[in-house]
């Protein structure tokens, strides 16, 4: 397949998660098209790691060769900070929910005055 | 290498402090006996004393700047401690857990100053905010802390991912993460595609140093958050993510191929315009710091602008400056009872002694002579110069300082011409003598810059 469609399904991914959260009001909706944005990107990093391995290849590269096998690992990396940020978010979230028992973002607002 | 280790074990010591006591006094001595620590640990390094030898494979690269730049966080955040120490402890019950986060972003920093590799600046990048969210919440019955914490958390989380998204694209264009020209594999094909991840990655970085026009969260964060904190948010960290954003793009920008300066030029012109006029306005002190912050990283956006030798030496003044200056002003901030300018009323009667440093610290702010904000200002306009091109630029730039001498000033003449109480809580003597020494190291790098710029090459 090539990889245009895969930057297109990802982007398209990507531009969902970022009209999610600047449309959005509830905290956690907005969290979950954050999440979305994190893992578009997840999807294109493993979609280029294939297409870097295939253009090595296609140099007459040894078929064991690792090249692409860096943007795998970072997709680990941003699952284990996405999960560290989820930790913190949720306690945020809740903190205020405590406070004034919504999750509205428009509360945000006051701040202002 | 010594920095970036130490200073995780040092956030896990102060976390299992906190478990085996609960008393303010040892818990401080620990924190700034792990800060001095760390400190001389990295002037070590600065000298070339390695104490672990770890090969990163290229991750990793410590140079001159980097190491110079760690040591003056470190000093910074020493200074730090030793003024505002008791009023961290007195923001919430959990003591050591502040400290214990401030030692983990101290370890992004120095994670975020020698980065090689775009997955080392995301976790870096990461590991300063993340801690931050929690810092800025941390006052957990307070609204307006909550909200602060909520906005913060919300839109550097966004931000991280407009970030993820630049980086794989710059990714896929050059085949590695690494920001080294030399180990990239251009593809004239995909040249789109790494000119758009610059792109993203350009918008993220200017949101976390709040350049304009993504610079709306500042003013009501750095409100929000208890004082402690703002003072360490607005300085440190600031200066740490203006070091990784200078990193980032000293490769980037010739590897593009197109006129970067011109995005970058319009950027700070919006940064300073923004952050001078809107601090005109403010009746907080706080707020208009808040303002003034954003104010600051116009000008610190020049060494993006010009990349010389100037713009380097530069950054490193500017960083020591505003971090000096600002710390202080924060310190005595903490101490008043009313942040509004009325509350500044006649401070320079009941404490002569704030008032006259405070007076030093908004003077050095502002980039007035003898002080060390006059050379910060003046490297960094003289390598625009330098560019010879823009030099509309350079004249708004001066235009934007003279603006923010009003608002600077408006605190000084509220200490000195007016008639007030100027309420303060209980000040002891050695904080006095703290803030003497601050404005004293304020004057002497004024004088004498070189004795800080001398590091960069020896």
């Amino acid at each position: 397949m090539p990889i245009n469609l895969y930057i297109f399904l990802a982007l398209a991914l990507f531009s969902i998660g970022v009209i999610g959260v600047l449309t959005r009001r509830n905290a956690i909706i907005i969290f979950m098209c954050i999440e979305l944005m994190l893992n578009a990107v997840n999807l294109l990093l493993v979609a280029f790691s294939k297409m870097h391995l295939a253009d090595s290849m296609a140099a007459g590269a040894a078929p064991t060769l690792t090249n692409g096998i860096d943007a795998q690992l970072f997709v680990f990396f941003i699952m284990v900070v996405a999960a560290a940020e989820v930790t913190v978010g949720l306690a945020i979230i809740v903190m205020m929910y405590r406070n004034i028992h919504s999750v509205d973002v428009n509360f945000l607002n006051r701040l202002k005055n | 290498m010594n920095a970036i280790i130490l200073s995780a074990i040092l956030g896990v010591v102060l976390m299992f402090t906190g478990i085996f006591t609960t008393n303010k006094s040892t818990i401080r001595a620990v924190a700034v006996g792990g800060m001095l620590l760390l400190l001389l640990a990295n002037i070590a390094e600065l000298r070339g004393m390695q104490f672990f030898d770890i090969n990163t494979r290229g991750m990793l690269v410590f140079s001159k700047l980097g190491l110079l730049f760690n040591s003056i966080a470190f000093g910074a955040t020493l200074l730090y401690f030793l003024l505002s120490a008791r009023d961290v402890l007195e923001v919430g019950e959990n003591g050591a857990d502040y400290f214990a986060l401030i030692f983990f972003i101290l370890c992004g920093v120095s994670i975020v100053s020698s980065f090689n590799s775009l997955l080392l600046l995301f976790l870096g990048i990461e590991i300063i905010s993340i801690p931050l969210y929690i810092l800025t919440g941390s006052d957990k019955r307070n609204l307006k802390s909550n909200e602060a914490s909520l906005k913060y958390f919300l839109m550097g989380a966004f931000s991280t991912g407009i970030m993820l998204m630049g980086i794989v694209l710059m990714y896929g264009a050059r085949a590695t993460f690494s920001i080294d020209p030399t180990l990239q594999i251009a593809n004239a094909g995909r040249d789109v595609w790494y000119t758009s991840g610059l792109m993203l990655l350009f918008i993220s970085m200017a949101f976390k140093v709040s350049a304009a026009p993504f610079h709306f969260w500042t003013p009501d964060v750095y409100d929000g958050a208890p004082t402690v904190f703002t003072s360490f948010m607005a300085t440190i960290v600031k200066a740490a993510v203006f070091i990784a954003f200078v990193r980032l793009f000293e490769f980037s920008y010739s590897n593009s191929g197109y006129d970067w300066r011109l995005i970058v030029s319009v950027v700070i012109a919006a940064t300073l315009l923004i952050g001078n006029i809107t601090a005109i306005f403010q009746q907080s002190v706080k707020r208009m710091l808040a303002y003034s912050s954003i104010a600051q990283a116009g000008f610190m956006l020049f060494a993006l602008f010009s990349y010389n030798a100037l713009s380097k030496e530069g950054i490193i003044l500017y960083s020591l400056g505003y971090s000096l200056a600002t710390i202080g002003v924060f310190a005595v901030l903490i101490k008043m009872k009313d942040y509004t300018f009325e509350g500044f009323n006649g401070l320079a009667r009941t404490q002569p002694v704030l008032a006259a440093t405070t007076t030093i610290f908004l003077l050095s702010l502002a980039g007035i002579p003898m002080t060390i904000g006059f050379f910060a200002k003046y490297f960094m306009l003289a390598s625009a110069v330098k560019t010879g091109t823009y030099l509309w630029l350079v004249i708004l730039a001066i235009i934007c300082a003279a603006i923010s001498v009003y608002y600077y000033f408006r605190v000084i003449q509220a200490m000195y011409f007016k008639e007030g109480a100027g309420e303060t809580v209980a000040i002891s003597s050695v904080f006095r003598w703290l803030l003497i020494l601050v404005a004293g190291l304020i004057i002497l790098f004024g004088i004498f810059p070189n004795m800080i710029l001398n590091y960069l090459y020896f």
